[in-house]
């Protein structure tokens, strides 16, 4: 069953075409991520479900009911904001009941609701104080009681740990992961970091300019990008790539060739087809292994080490390419190394579409 | 000796008290003596007695200092043929700018609300006409305003130049309600949405509580500007509603044989008292708010 | 059925938009009545019978340009316009180097600051009448500033601007200045607080001289507050009725008048509203030139939402 269905959302404003024909289906108790880098239209498709914002044409459906023109509070949603968005003048309890009492709720059921809520986010010490006396994490825990006490089917979050520092987001991450798991309500979370869409996500929906690009599992996203746009935007230092041909069996740049042996094509092109390959920086080796090939010999340029790993960056036809090596390795700058590559974890795209082949 | 040197830093040390920095307090001192001497020989020459003031020395301390010429101003002081002193004029003005401020501030707050969080077609058109209005000369309105009251019957009285000061204080006050609100994050709004709350719930529990500090400066600015007024009170007031400038003018202007300046500056002290004590009290939001009219948000 | 839904969809009326209008065009009535009635009927009827031969009451005696023709052969009224011209850009000029100096000497970190601070601004709280008559007082030929300086042995001092019809307008220019420099410093001063700590740093470690620092460094990144004062006080500037009214009274002669007092005159105790209303949209028309499109660009034009 269908938690959030969008139908053909479109959203224009005066000549800007924000989000384009849109078409989402979320399952109920899905984890979904919306991901993709600033003015993609992620935070404007969530506020259209939360209805804060006006849709120009298509249908919005939550709970198996349109809601396309309904108030956000009759929605059946929760909202977690970046800013937190508390109500600086009230404490704790006043800002998870505040919305409760609108309603014109019992003030036992309030009550009742608050201590749930703040049971389940460890934040009963905190119920009396100001939001200006809290931390930042406690903060980001108020705002997501907030969208507890409304006991709603669906949470929608907005780049809720971006205004966190590193420790704090991944300590929430973990948190918000475990809330999912034990509440199992719709979640739908909007965000630009990539690790946090791998780590939270049940589906990723990676967007660019008002349109998803590929809604798949994270495994699918890092080993199946749909195109080129997916395959770069994921994966740090970003995928390495080549342009040249394929021939036959083989990927054919400047006079050297890859043998593609194991690479499963879905779409299968010309075979004589311009095309790109890529390939991330783990899927490259310094030394030769089972199945890899060897690639080109190439000096070092930069070698940055970063404890567990070390990224290793050189040329290559007129490209900077980055090869992921174990921390334990001794390079030099300028040293000259072997580049093997694992031809069955290549990704290769089509040139003129930038389809995935 | 030389050895000493050698180890030593380059160059003298920097001294503490330097020519430069005489030079500043010299700057400041004789800036603060040129902003002081009118408030001084204001207070001085109300606290002499008439034969004093014409030895001239319009510097020196009263030999025997009374507030005679300041009771006079209150109470006795003639403007025109009435002889009932300023007093007249300052329970005026406080009749005057108390509702003015009032009502010109939950307006401007309601519409600067209204114009940040709910814009609605044509918004953003009205505020720019409002704003316009903010800059033009009164001279260019006036005449139609006095027309119009004269029409419905409030030219010259209290609800008249009530609602003057309410059109006029208009835009200045919408303007620095907008931009405040506009400053909240956008997402305080949208989270009290979510909650279910509506356009007037959200003004009065949300964003009425937290606009505290801005309506100080509203208050602070609204009050000195209408009690300083002179051209409104003086064309809109009515004889009977005379603002106190208006009628320390009049007193000023009024002289039958000797022109009694302890007087006329006690009058004028009594008449600069209000904003002068708001100012001294309000510190930082006295200077927040004459910065509001043309600072953008 | 899918497909019918969706399409009935895009032809369904946002009813929610409807409601929420309604409250928000409520609490903008007030708004767009003062807004519509006053800033745009009363001024566009203030230029209708500036077209009309309107004496002491207003009538529709359509006299096309005459009215602006008599304006620009009244004497006083050119006068004013002069006045206005050399008082409001020495006022602007005075007020602006006064306040920028009493700023950056106030931020060289000294003692008492917001003693000076508070003293420089005071004037700016108190009303144009209270400052007109305070100089006017201290600027009376026989028992003013001038008689203690002549009388402190100085004999050829002169100190009485108000008496001489040449001087008039300059006491009314010290008054003014007196009265509102302090905002200039006032706001320049928060300028100059606003400015990054570190680019302090950066000219120290160039070795730029403080000074020069100031000059093309800062002043240039103060050009949003100069901006600010400069309209604040051309405002002023165009307003300025009650000063003139109080010190003065325009004279001696015409030669302290001014435009604002010019229109008052004639819809008041003149009772020639036609010409009042000539004079009052001339006024108008280089606050349009020069605020118009400010606002337009600022504020109208913009729906960032």
């Amino acid at each position: 069953m269908n938690s959030i269905s969008i139908k053909e959302l479109d959203l224009k404003y005066q000549d800007a075409h924000v989000l384009k024909q849109l078409n989402l289906d979320i399952k109920k108790g899905e984890f979904l991520v919306l991901l993709g880098s600033s003015g993609c239209g992620k935070s404007t498709l969530l506020n259209c479900i939360a209805g804060l914002l006006d849709i120009t044409a298509g249908q919005i459906w939550i709970n198996e009911r349109n809601v396309t023109w309904e108030e956000p509070k009759d929605r059946g949603i929760g909202m977690v904001f970046q800013s937190y968005a508390l109500y600086p003048q009230m404490t704790v309890e006043k800002n998870l009941s505040f919305g409760l009492k609108v309603k014109g709720m019992a003030k036992d059921e309030i009550r009742e609701r608050v201590d749930r809520a703040a049971k389940i986010l460890q934040i009963e010490p905190l119920l009396d104080r100001k939001p200006s006396e809290l931390s930042g994490g406690q903060r980001q825990r108020v705002a997501i009681g907030r969208a507890l006490v409304r006991d709603v089917e669906v949470f929608l979050f907005d780049e809720p740990l971006s205004n966190l520092d590193a420790k704090l987001r991944a300590d929430l991450r973990v948190e918000i992961k475990r809330l999912h798991q034990k509440l199992k309500n719709t979640m739908v979370y909007v965000t630009h970091d990539q690790v946090e869409a791998l780590t939270l996500a049940d589906r990723i929906a990676i967007m660019k300019d008002g349109e998803i690009q590929q809604l798949s599992s994270p495994a699918d996203i890092y080993h199946k990008p749909c195109n080129l746009f997916v395959a770069q935007f994921i994966g740090s230092p970003s995928m390495n790539l080549l342009e040249g041909r394929i021939v036959g069996e083989n990927f054919v740049y400047h006079d050297y060739r890859v043998n593609l042996m194991g690479y499963e094509f879905i779409n299968q092109g010309d075979h004589d087809t311009s095309a790109y390959l890529g390939i991330r920086p783990e899927h490259l080796a310094l030394e030769p292994r089972d199945g890899y090939v060897k690639l080109a010999s190439v000096s070092i340029d930069i070698i940055e080490p970063m404890g567990d790993e070390t990224i290793v960056w050189f040329d290559f036809m007129g490209r900077k390419w980055s090869v992921k090596v174990h921390g334990d390795h001794q390079l030099r700058w300028d040293e000259e190394v072997d580049i093997y590559l694992d031809p069955k974890k290549a990704h290769l795209f089509s040139k003129q579409s930038e389809v995935r082949l | 000796m030389e050895q000493i040197q050698l180890t030593g830093p380059h160059g003298p040390k920097p001294k503490k008290t330097t020519v430069s920095r005489l030079g500043v307090y010299a700057f400041l001192f004789s800036a603060a003596v040129f902003f002081c001497i009118p408030l001084y020989v204001m207070l001085i020459t109300s606290l002499k007695g008439m034969p004093e003031i014409r030895l001239g020395e319009l510097f020196s301390l009263p030999g025997d200092p009374s507030f005679a010429a300041w009771v006079k101003a209150w109470g006795e002081a003639c403007s025109g043929v009435e002889c009932n002193g300023i007093q007249t004029g300052f329970w005026n003005s406080v009749k005057i700018t108390i509702p003015s401020v009032a009502i010109s501030i939950i307006l401007g707050s309601i519409n600067g609300y209204a114009l940040s969080f709910w814009r609605f077609k044509g918004s953003n058109l009205l505020f720019g006409l409002l704003l316009f209005g903010a800059f033009v000369p009164f001279q260019v309105v006036i005449f139609p305003l006095i027309i119009f009251l004269r029409e419905v019957g409030l030219y010259g009285s209290l609800t008249g130049i009530i609602l003057i000061h309410t059109i006029f204080g208009m835009p200045i006050m919408t303007l620095l309600f907008r931009n405040y609100f506009s400053s909240l994050p956008d997402e305080l709004f949208k989270a009290a949405r979510v909650d279910g709350a509506n356009f007037w719930q959200i003004f009065f529990q949300i964003m009425m509580p937290l606009s505290i500090p801005v309506t100080v400066v509203a208050v602070i600015l609204q009050t000195t500007g209408i009690w300083n007024d002179y051209l409104l009170g003086l064309i809109f007031a009515g004889r009977e509603n005379l603002p106190m400038t208006v009628q320390l003018n009049n007193i000023v202007a009024t002289t039958f044989g000797v022109r009694e300046y302890n007087v006329n500056m006690a009058a004028t002290i009594l008449t600069a008292l209000v904003p002068l004590a708001i100012y001294l009290l309000s510190g930082k939001y006295f200077v927040r708010g004459i910065a509001a009219g043309a600072v953008k948000g | 059925m899918e497909e019918t839904m969706v399409t009935s969809a895009k032809v369904s009326k946002p009813r929610r938009t409807k409601r929420v209008q309604i409250s928000s065009l409520l609490a903008s009535a007030p708004m767009a009545i003062v807004a519509i009635g006053v800033f745009v009927v009363c001024v566009g009827y203030s230029v209708v019978l500036s077209f009309t031969k309107s004496r002491l009451f207003p009538n529709f005696n359509w006299v096309g340009l005459d009215q602006y023709e008599r304006l620009w052969g009244t004497s006083r009224w050119i006068v004013s316009v002069e006045n206005l011209f050399l008082y409001g850009v020495l006022f602007i000029a005075l007020c602006l180097v006064s306040g920028f100096f009493m700023a950056v000497f106030l931020d060289q970190k000294v003692r008492f600051e917001s003693g000076f601070r508070t003293l420089f601004l005071y004037p700016y709280a108190m009303s144009l009448v209270v400052t007109g008559l305070v100089w006017q007082w201290m600027m009376e030929p026989s028992l003013g500033l001038q008689n203690v300086v002549q009388r402190m042995g100085w004999e050829s001092f002169e100190f009485a601007p108000l008496v001489d019809p040449q001087y008039a307008i300059y006491g009314v220019l010290i008054a003014a200045v007196w009265q509102s420099s302090g905002l200039v410093m006032a706001l320049m001063l928060a300028g100059l607080r606003g400015i990054d700590g570190e680019i302090w740093k950066a000219a120290r470690v160039d070795g730029i001289p403080t000074w020069k620092t100031y000059f093309f460094i800062v002043l240039p990144m103060m050009r949003p507050v100069m901006i600010t004062s400069v309209v604040l006080l051309a405002v002023g500037v165009v307003r300025v009725y009650d000063l003139i009214v109080a010190q003065t009274g325009g004279g001696p002669g015409m030669s302290t008048e001014m435009p604002a007092k010019f229109v008052i005159d004639h819809i008041t105790a003149r009772g020639n509203v036609g010409l009042g209303m000539a004079a009052a949209t001339m006024m108008l028309l280089p606050v349009l030139l020069v605020i118009g499109p400010w606002i337009y660009r600022e504020y109208v034009r913009p729906t960032k939402h």
